[in-house]
């Protein structure tokens, strides 16, 4: 399986990871882009599915894969500067090590429920890693999806994450819409100013779609009251959630939420899905 | 049906741990747990109930997952290494026994956690009937028969000694290896009388069968946002001695410890009654003692029949009897079925 010998096929060794590229996206977000020692993927995943990485000696956490599984290369993590891990994944320098074990949970339901539909992605902040995953998935089979619109938001310009990629890319496929806004006024910024939840509702988009949300909590309880007005049901919602994990695989304890494990269960999860637990999350 | 004499036990004990390790019930200064056998050990197989569970023979307290070594900054990884030889667990009570089941669910479920199940593939459970079940025993109340142990041997108190059935294939060939210790007996008949007299004692016990119709799966809602979790729980001093004795609690953290020579990544009991226990850099989902003395026991009694159709609680007492609060699941089944002189 790897060059750690896994053959008691051991769910909690991980793999050696190498960086072999780091971008800093935001005054504290920076992608990693990893890979294994003999240069390939180090493993195959699906869109909205997170990996643990760990730097022995420190920590170890769970992290969503922002790259698309499209990419055949190598994995990316898009990772906030906020504790401490990540302190010490920030100082790390291209060619360095870390171990990563995955993919954990489940995905998008790229491959079902979003075929041929119209898709409404709602970010915010670090919320876009996750999604990105979906979104350029979305985007490299254009074809198999409807209308794609993105609205992404940021507490200011320089925290939106993968602005030149949104610029470059996404803005320039057809049938991608990408809505951009931020928190306050900017010295040159001329997009929208405010925040997700009223800009969705301003945008007043048509209600045959499936929305997909990422973004701290109180931007999704916005949202989710926001989507309602405008018709959406539960049932049309997929979210996908975060809760400290040890294990990754429901058996540490740590991310139960009513008869849920977020990191099996999840962590992706249909709205309607986590309505009826326990409002823990 | 085997009989071995009160005078052929120590001889039987040391026998079995000439080829095996043996974990088993130990004075240890006065207090029993389990423990290996050495020569100069106290086995004690007369206590009720051990301090801690009998989890630590397939889940211990603490073990090592995998060590990392690091030269020129890059890493080498090198497992640990598995169980790979048969034990045996000796004198676990049929609580206990179930207990194993309920990891069971835990970790040999998909994706196998393969460290326990080496240990389960390797372990040999021999148990004993309670010959004296007290007033903190509720097991029947998960309809765990004390008088009827479910391992690979079970073995009763009769006169002068104990009677040995192997029950399963691992049971007759421990049962063959030492068999010249052991007595062919027909003992049936006092089997029958422990058995009886087990099962007269756990029908005057307070508490030995609690109604929980009132949990199970489905239920989250009906008790999810009661009152009655924040006066039940007020008291709660969140120190995690409940989760540390639980046969049942598998919750865990994995650690770092420098070796000196490296790291070494381990696991570790963890309690879902320390307020760090869900705690992410953006905060936490339970901030108060109450959620997470709901988590607790909604687990126990809720989510986990929700997911495996049955209880995680064992009713062997021990969070009955070590709560410096004296708060604990039973007073939790009570208050919550609908009996408020608790």
């Amino acid at each position: 399986m790897c060059d750690c010998g896994n053959e008691n096929n051991n769910v909690l060794l991980p793999q050696i990871g190498v960086i072999t590229d780091i971008r800093r996206e935001t005054p504290d977000v920076k992608t990693f882009r990893v890979v294994g020692r003999d240069g390939k993927k180090l493993f195959e995943h699906m869109p909205g599915q997170c990996a643990m990485v760990c730097i022995p000696g420190v920590s170890e956490a769970m992290f969503s894969i922002t790259s698309s599984p499209t990419n055949k290369e190598y994995q990316e993590f898009s990772i906030k500067q906020c504790g401490s891990l990540t302190n010490v994944l920030h100082n790390l320098q291209v060619g360095d090590e870390v171990l990563v074990r995955g993919p954990y949970g489940n995905n998008f339901p790229v491959d079902t429920v979003l075929k041929g539909k119209d898709l409404l992605f709602i970010a915010g902040g670090i919320g876009l890693a996750p999604l990105r995953s979906v979104i350029n998935y979305c985007i490299d089979k254009r074809d198999e999806y409807g209308t794609i619109d993105i609205v992404y938001g940021a507490r200011s310009a320089d925290d939106l994450v993968r602005l030149d990629e949104i610029k470059d890319v996404w803005m320039n496929v057809p049938g991608v819409n990408v809505h951009l806004t931020i928190d306050r006024e900017q010295e040159g910024w001329d997009g929208h100013v405010g925040f997700v939840p009223n800009y969705v509702k301003e945008l007043d988009l048509n209600v045959d779609k499936v929305a997909l949300l990422c973004g701290p909590p109180i931007m999704i309880k916005f949202v989710l009251q926001g989507l309602k007005e405008l018709g959406y049901t539960d049932e049309q919602v997929y979210t996908t959630l975060e809760l400290r994990m040890k294990c990754g695989i429901g058996k540490c304890g740590r991310c139960n939420v009513g008869n849920k494990f977020v990191c099996k269960d999840g962590p992706v999860f249909r709205y309607d899905e986590i309505a009826a637990t326990t409002g823990e999350f | 049906m085997f009989k071995i004499t009160n005078d052929q036990m120590p001889k039987l004990l040391k026998a079995i741990a000439e080829t095996k390790d043996l974990f088993l019930p130990i004075n240890n200064n006065g207090v029993t747990n389990f423990g290996f056998y050495k020569e100069d050990c106290t086995p004690d197989l007369d206590t009720l109930r051990t301090v801690k569970s009998a989890k630590d023979a397939f889940f211990p307290q603490s073990e090592g997952l995998y060590a990392v070594t690091t030269e020129d900054g890059k890493f080498t990884i090198s497992e640990e290494e598995y169980c790979n030889k048969d034990f045996v667990v000796f004198g676990v009570r049929p609580c206990d026994v179930r207990s194993f089941v309920v990891l069971d669910k835990v970790f040999l479920s998909d994706p196998v956690d393969t460290y326990y199940a080496a240990r389960r593939e390797h372990g040999i459970v021999v148990s004993l009937a309670c010959h004296q079940p007290d007033e903190s025993c509720f097991c029947a109340t998960f309809d765990i028969d004390a008088a009827e142990p479910e391992a690979d041997v079970a073995m009763w108190n009769i006169e002068g000694g104990y009677a040995w059935e192997a029950k399963t294939e691992k049971g007759q060939a421990l049962t063959e290896s030492i068999k010249a210790l052991l007595e062919e007996a027909d003992v049936a008949k006092e089997v029958e009388t422990e058995k009886n007299c087990i099962r007269t004692i756990l029908s005057v016990l307070p508490n030995s069968k609690l109604d929980v119709s009132a949990f199970g799966a489905g239920k989250t809602d009906d008790l999810f946002n009661s009152p009655m979790w924040t006066e039940l729980s007020n008291a709660c001093l969140g120190c995690g001695t409940c989760t540390f004795s639980c046969p049942t609690c598998q919750c865990y953290d994995i650690k770092d410890f420098n070796t000196g020579h490296g790291v070494s990544r381990y696991r570790c009991w963890d309690s879902c009654m320390y307020h760090d226990f869900t705690l992410c850099a953006h905060g936490t989902n339970r901030q108060t003692q109450m959620q997470r003395f709901r988590q607790r026991f909604m687990h126990k009694l809720v989510y986990f029949p929700d997911r495996e159709g049955m209880f995680s609680c064992v009713g062997c007492g021990r969070c009955v009897d070590k709560c410096p609060q004296s708060l604990n699941i039973v007073k939790v089944i009570k208050r919550m079925g609908g009996n408020s002189n608790v």
